[in-house]
């Protein structure tokens, strides 16, 4: 499985890769079994600008793990040329992606793009996007989306963002990135660790726990404005945001009243209710995409466990019962798995449970996996791991079968969080 | 050149109708993204100096500020209920004073749950400082859980040294360490 074949996919770049340090590079290190193969046509237009957004396209759909890329250089198409299906269902391509870049009136760019299946010998429709040189890469995005959801029926999830955080010499970033992780930006920048990034359902906002002052406190950052403001910064410590599916409340982790209990806070910070009582720790909530359960981990039963209740806490039943540590819950958009970390002969390993048969799968073999985080279409998680004693990001497909692995030559990433999709 | 014209004209009205036009499943501009900016932002720091040379001075035994803990322990063990005891004394003496009492954990596991772990150890501390004689708002526990090991290593002694609870002081001042 391991090193199955490896991709360049350094710097696909077309816009400047910002600082080399801040780079997160890609590598596959597994693939689907069934692969779909798909011709992805040299885009019409100004040849440097048309290679840049072919390669994002080809790039996304086979670091997906689900595509094989079949050789279309210099065929000389775009999306109004007539196709030979025959000829690339002689090539072995299932479908066959053509398009183009060209100029508005305005001067700004437009890619258009039609997708065939070679073996129905029908077009599978196309679309156009505006847009500029600077913003090519996500143009071509949302054409791999387009063309990953035409071909697989679900959402694609290349124009996504995510969110870690990266540790180098006493400093630590609060990075945004595209989902491929190119065009990495710093929202805050600490002298103090910053943990447990969440994505408000909206993909504005960013919570997070920051150790600025000496004690962690919750903090809702505006990604946009950069406005931040501290929601939850009690007595004691303050912890493990999670958002209501609205986005209109927190569930955080409070100390206030003595031991780790879990509360519910305006987004704003406003009007704080408890929402667990036990004697133990009650942290890491989730709650369901749907906003009926409310996952957490507990020790109340004498090791961690977790437990899911109602949204308000209430009628808390344990979910995890193999080994003795099943932590960091995480419902997947579906509401039908569970992933969550479990330590095996003290490894700590990504697991995911099915809810409905309890049947869980166990899908790394590393060994300090931690902070699982769900693609918006639910088939990969994101988890941070550690390789060569460095902390790096790994995604692997809720099959186990596909793993990419995103690493920065200079530091420590830790803490993804994958942004939902943007309306 | 009309003869020429027509066929061409026609063949392409057939690629025309042989596929759906490109515009039709549309997609809004890509430039219009919102929330695509990121404002950079730097968190303040805040550095603690000011305190009385009994509280820092290395042959004070008020300058000892850690209390190591066992593995899966959270109780302060007898060696270091001497040192509690003077801290706690030094709290009683001097109401203004404050202290935040910070809990660590070992690097394994999930960053959240040692958060609620080193809270445990920072909590036991805080009981046995207002037990003492502090009041119970001169101090304030928390957890760096394992965001801040002093020893970086993967090995059982390094472990046990990042098992810890530290006590940080505020004068009356607000001069201090947090």
């Amino acid at each position: 499985m391991r090193q199955l074949f490896r991709t360049l996919l350094c710097c696909l770049a077309l816009v400047a890769c910002g600082s080399a340090r801040a780079q997160l590079s890609i590598e596959i290190t597994g693939a689907g079994a069934n692969r779909i193969p798909v011709a992805i046509a040299d885009f019409a237009g100004e040849p440097g600008l048309a290679r840049a957004l072919t390669s994002v396209i080809r790039g996304d759909l086979e670091k997906s793990g689900l595509f094989r890329l079949v050789e279309a250089d210099g065929t000389g198409l775009n999306e109004n040329s007539s196709v030979n299906y025959a000829d690339w269902k002689g090539k072995g391509a299932d479908a066959l992606a053509v398009g183009s870049l060209g100029s508005t009136p305005d001067g700004r760019l437009e890619a258009r793009f039609r997708l065939h299946d070679t073996q129905k010998m029908v077009g599978l429709g196309g679309a156009a996007y505006v847009t500029s040189s600077a913003q090519l890469r996500a143009a071509g995005h949302r054409i791999a989306d387009a063309i990953y959801e035409k071909l697989t029926g679900e959402k694609g999830i290349f124009s996504t963002r995510i969110a870690y955080v990266v540790k180098s010499a006493g400093r630590y970033e609060l990075q945004i990135a595209d989902a491929d992780g190119q065009n990495a930006q710093a929202a805050l920048v600490s002298k103090e660790p910053i943990i447990s990034p969440a994505w408000s359902p909206d993909g504005t906002r960013v919570a997070y726990v920051s150790f600025e002052n000496k004690k962690p406190i919750i903090f809702v950052h505006s990604l946009s404005t950069g406005k931040r403001q501290a929601v939850a910064n009690f007595k004691g410590s303050n912890s493990a945001p999670a958002w209501s599916p609205d986005g209109r409340r927190l569930a955080v982790v409070l100390t206030k009243d003595g031991n780790s209990q879990i509360y519910v806070v305006g987004a704003d910070g406003s009007g704080v209710q408890r929402l667990t009582t036990s004697s133990g720790i009650d942290t890491e909530p989730r709650w369901s995409a749907d906003g009926a359960s409310l996952f957490f981990t507990s020790d109340r039963g004498g090791s961690p466990q977790i437990y899911r209740a109602g949204p308000d806490g209430s009628g808390a039943q344990r979910v995890t019962f193999d080994g003795s540590y099943n932590v960091s819950p995480r419902p997947s958009p579906d509401g039908k798995t569970l992933a969550y970390i479990t330590r095996r002969e003290g490894r700590f390993q990504l697991a995911v449970m099915d809810l409905a048969s309890r049947q869980v799968q166990v899908l790394t073999d590393s060994h300090k996996d931690e902070s699982p985080s769900f693609a918006p279409n639910g088939r990969m998680i994101l988890i941070a791991t550690e390789m060569g004693g460095r902390g790096v990001l790994s995604a692997v497909s809720t099959d186990g079968r596909i793993k990419q692995r995103l690493s920065i030559s200079a530091g420590d990433v830790r803490e993804p969080a994958w942004a939902p999709f943007i309306q | 050149m009309k003869k020429l014209f027509i066929p061409a004209l026609l063949a392409a009205l057939i690629a025309g109708c042989s596929s759906t036009p490109p515009a039709e499943t549309g997609g809004a501009p890509v430039e219009s993204r919102s929330g695509t900016d990121v404002a950079k932002v730097t968190a303040g720091n805040v550095d603690g100096s000011g305190l009385p040379a009994v509280l820092t001075d290395p042959k004070s035994i008020l300058s000892k500020r850690s209390i190591y803990f066992d593995l899966d322990k959270y109780d302060v063990k007898d060696e270091y209920k001497d040192l509690v005891a003077a801290h706690a004394k030094f709290l009683t003496a001097n109401r203004g004073f404050k202290v935040l009492l910070q809990g660590n954990t070992d690097e394994r596991g999930s960053r959240e749950y040692n958060l609620s772990l080193g809270q445990k150890r920072a909590d036991a501390v805080k009981k046995s400082l207002i037990l003492l004689g502090a009041k119970e708002e001169q101090v304030e526990s928390v957890s760096l859980g394992k965001e801040k090991p002093s020893c970086t290593e993967s090995s059982e002694d390094c472990w046990a040294k990042n098992r810890r609870a530290d006590i940080l002081y505020k004068g009356p001042t607000g001069a201090g360490e947090f």
